[in-house]
């Protein structure tokens, strides 16, 4: 038997993040970036890519916590906010076939298409599950011979291997009933892309340790080099974030610029090799995917292979979905936000018109987008 | 964006629900009473307490309970949040055909169960079967009548003058529920608080103990009762986090799919609004039935009708309602 030996004291969930959290470590930080704050010649503008930092960073409060010369801008790293209206009506178009299943991941369901949300298909009597584990589908395909399910994968590099490996089990065990409607984007394109915009504002990276796991702390490496932009790549925790700031202070005081990895209990610099490894055999880059509120980025998301087209929902009913691209409300200028050249309250249809039981835009349709964390967890001080 | 069809969301307990409640019942029923929107009515000058609560839950049957306690449970809080001593209940059940009878005399023996713990008798009911498909498995429906012993709770009634209590950890019902109906294969403790708080309440009214309101944390959970209770009594609710109870269980499943314990449903907790000067009498009580009740905030006028938060290191931010349909988070 596998079991641990009772006597072994097993480490507890707690004890994996409450040290993040305790506030007399976050305290101190908080005085150690003020100090080296001084120092500082100018404002440093630090873009948290991912948006599971911006949930963290208004969640805790972090902001209250900094001098003013340490700002954030909040960057793009969302996967359901900057999926475009077009694809999500692909999800509802196919939620809508006969016996069909779509299967996607939470938050998903969620977002408004141009014609409602998975949610409302639902309620309008497709079959729409929300799984947490992609695995889950071959459960579901197993319960529902009859049916088809289609898979509706999105997600940065951090859930690219768990479509992977769903894809792997399907075509190794010719499970005949699950197909696949790829929307996997890949996080540096889009980095790059906001530096080559000459208005930018970002002096500095805080990089998401999830996607570091998967793809290694090595996929930063042109933004010091090229764009001469320093790079810490953080975990989740407020003290992940703190500490990242304090990393990121020192680089530009130090007059270094280089990729560094504060969430070193997990990140290495080639990643895990073996989902990489996996992520290519079945995926190879869109030659552009147009990011919801910044537009076309050149290779900056997956698609299936050719050889699996038998599998692709995009091949399978290219007839019945419609590629024409869907623009956000002109009111809406999440565009900017994702850019880094506004905040949420610089919007006229912010907390009104554009609330997250009603999004307009996608910054304010999951939970971890900029306007969603702003409206959540305001902003008080 | 206008909905058309009822979604999930709508039942969420949250801002959809209450906008659908709204828009459309208050609309139509509009009278005084209905309009005060408390737990249970209450009627004849005063006297009594009427409430009346669906139960539909998957699983039937789950780790702390089962939906035959629920239905009883449900009504009987309704009726005990506003100070009342629940007495007679309604039982109306719709079972689906091919519904077991095992199960079904298995509801209700805990229905019966949880009367006597409230004192309580069924004094009228209904059965409905229905076609396959036409419901899922069994709905109860329970209404009940409660004789008031402590008038004048409310939730338009708190002051600066209160404290904020919470009765145990929260989020237990909503983290079991999900976990067993997620299907996420976590090998945890986690047990449905579920349970009649006639008993305490009951506790806290012979001790003198002088209350502002009473709220049980059902659907929206802890953040749904804090809100709806800023804007009714037009104040601010200002809770110290690290006061917040919450067992390891309820914050591992809480960290594994990014939900926030505050909102995840209760089915035996329930949040008091206690005069400042009884409110450690009523903790003491509270502390006789579970060790993790807690003194959790203050009733200021700094942000009106809004809840806030204070972190352990100085921030604040604030508690909103909680939106939308409960779903884990992506990566």
């Amino acid at each position: 038997m596998n079991k641990i030996d009772k006597t072994v004291k097993r480490l507890q969930l707690k004890e994996l993040y409450s040290g993040f959290r305790d506030a007399e470590v976050i305290k101190s930080y908080a005085v150690l970036i003020h100090k080296l704050s001084k120092n500082l010649q100018k404002p440093l503008n630090i873009m948290e890519v991912c948006g599971g930092h911006t949930h963290t960073i208004m969640k805790y409060g972090l902001k209250q916590l900094l001098p003013s010369n340490i700002n954030f801008i909040h960057g793009p790293g969302c996967p359901v906010c900057i999926m475009p209206k077009e694809r999500i009506n692909h999800a509802l178009i196919l939620s809508k076939l006969p016996d069909v299943i779509l299967v996607t991941l939470g938050d998903m369901i969620k977002v408004p298409g141009s014609d409602g949300s998975l949610q409302d298909a639902r309620a309008q009597g497709a079959d729409v599950r929300f799984v947490y584990s992609p695995m889950d589908c071959i459960k579901i395909s197993h319960d529902n011979p009859e049916k088809k399910v289609i898979f509706f994968a999105i997600g940065f590099e951090t859930t690219t291997p768990m479509s992977a490996a769903l894809i792997n089990k399907v075509v190794k065990e010719k499970i005949g009933n699950i197909i696949f409607h790829i929307n996997h984007v890949t996080i540096p394109e889009a980095m790059a892309l906001l530096l080559e915009d000459n208005s930018h504002n970002i002096n500095a990276f805080i990089g998401p340790s999830h996607v570091s796991v998967i793809s290694g702390s090595k996929i930063y490496e042109p933004f010091p080099k090229i764009y001469k932009k320093p790079v810490v790549v953080s975990g989740f925790e407020p003290v992940d974030v703190m500490k990242s700031i304090v990393m990121l202070i020192e680089q530009v005081l130090d007059n270094r610029c280089e990729v560094e990895v504060e969430y070193s209990r997990s990140v290495s610099y080639d990643g895990n090799v073996q989902a990489q490894k996996l992520n290519n055999s079945y995926f190879e880059k869109r030659e552009h995917f147009r990011w919801r509120g910044i537009g076309d980025i050149t290779s900056s998301a997956l698609k299936l292979k050719p050889e699996f087209s038998f599998i692709d929902a995009e091949k399978i009913y290219e007839a019945i979905l419609p590629t024409q691209e869907i623009n956000d409300h002109k009111l809406c200028i999440c565009g900017d936000i994702l850019k880094g050249k506004a905040s949420p309250q610089n919007c006229n249809i912010f907390g009104t018109l554009c609330k997250p039981s009603h999004p307009v835009g996608s910054c304010m349709v999951s939970s971890e987008g900029a306007c969603a964390a702003y409206y959540k967890y305001g902003d008080i001080l | 964006m206008k909905h058309n069809h009822i979604t999930l969301a709508h039942g969420n307990g949250g801002e959809e629900s209450s906008l659908l409640i709204n828009k459309i019942f208050y609309e139509a029923f509009n009278n005084d009473i209905l309009k005060k929107s408390e737990d249970a009515a209450i009627i004849e000058g005063g006297k009594l307490a009427f409430s009346t609560d669906s139960f539909t839950v998957t699983p039937l049957f789950f780790s702390g309970g089962d939906i035959g306690k629920l239905a009883v449970c449900g009504t009987c809080n309704d009726l005990a949040m506003m100070g009342a001593r629940p007495k007679y209940l309604t039982c109306s059940v719709i079972i689906e055909e091919g519904f077991s009878i095992d199960s079904l005399e298995k509801i209700v023996d805990s229905m019966k169960k949880e009367l006597t713990v409230n004192g309580a008798i069924v004094v009228s009911g209904d059965t409905k079967v229905v076609p396959k498909g036409s419901v899922d498995k069994i709905f109860i429906n329970t209404t009940g009548i409660g004789e008031v012993l402590y008038p004048e709770i409310s939730a338009s009634k708190i002051t600066e003058d209160d404290l904020i209590l919470l009765s145990r950890d929260i989020g237990n019902h909503g983290a079991a529920i999900f976990a067993s109906r997620e299907g996420i294969e976590l090998s945890s403790d986690l047990k449905s608080d579920c349970a009649s708080l006639y008993p305490i309440v009951k506790k806290l009214i012979d001790a003198k103990v002088k209350i502002s309101a009473l709220r049980d944390a059902t659907r929206g959970g802890v953040g749904a009762v804090l809100n709806e209770w800023a804007q009714s009594s037009n104040i601010c609710i200002e809770i110290e986090e690290r006061h917040i109870p919450m067992s390891d269980e309820v914050m591992g499943l809480c960290e594994i799919l990014g939900f926030d314990a505050i909102s995840l449903a209760n089915e035996g907790t329930f949040v008091l609004a206690i005069q400042k000067e009884d409110a450690s009498k009523a903790l003491e009580i509270l502390k006789i039935y579970n060790s993790f009740a807690s003194v959790v905030g203050k009733v200021t006028q700094h942000y009106s009708k809004k809840v806030v938060l204070h972190s352990e290191w100085g921030t604040t931010r604030f508690l909103d309602m909680p939106s939308g349909e409960l779903l884990p988070r992506i990566c």
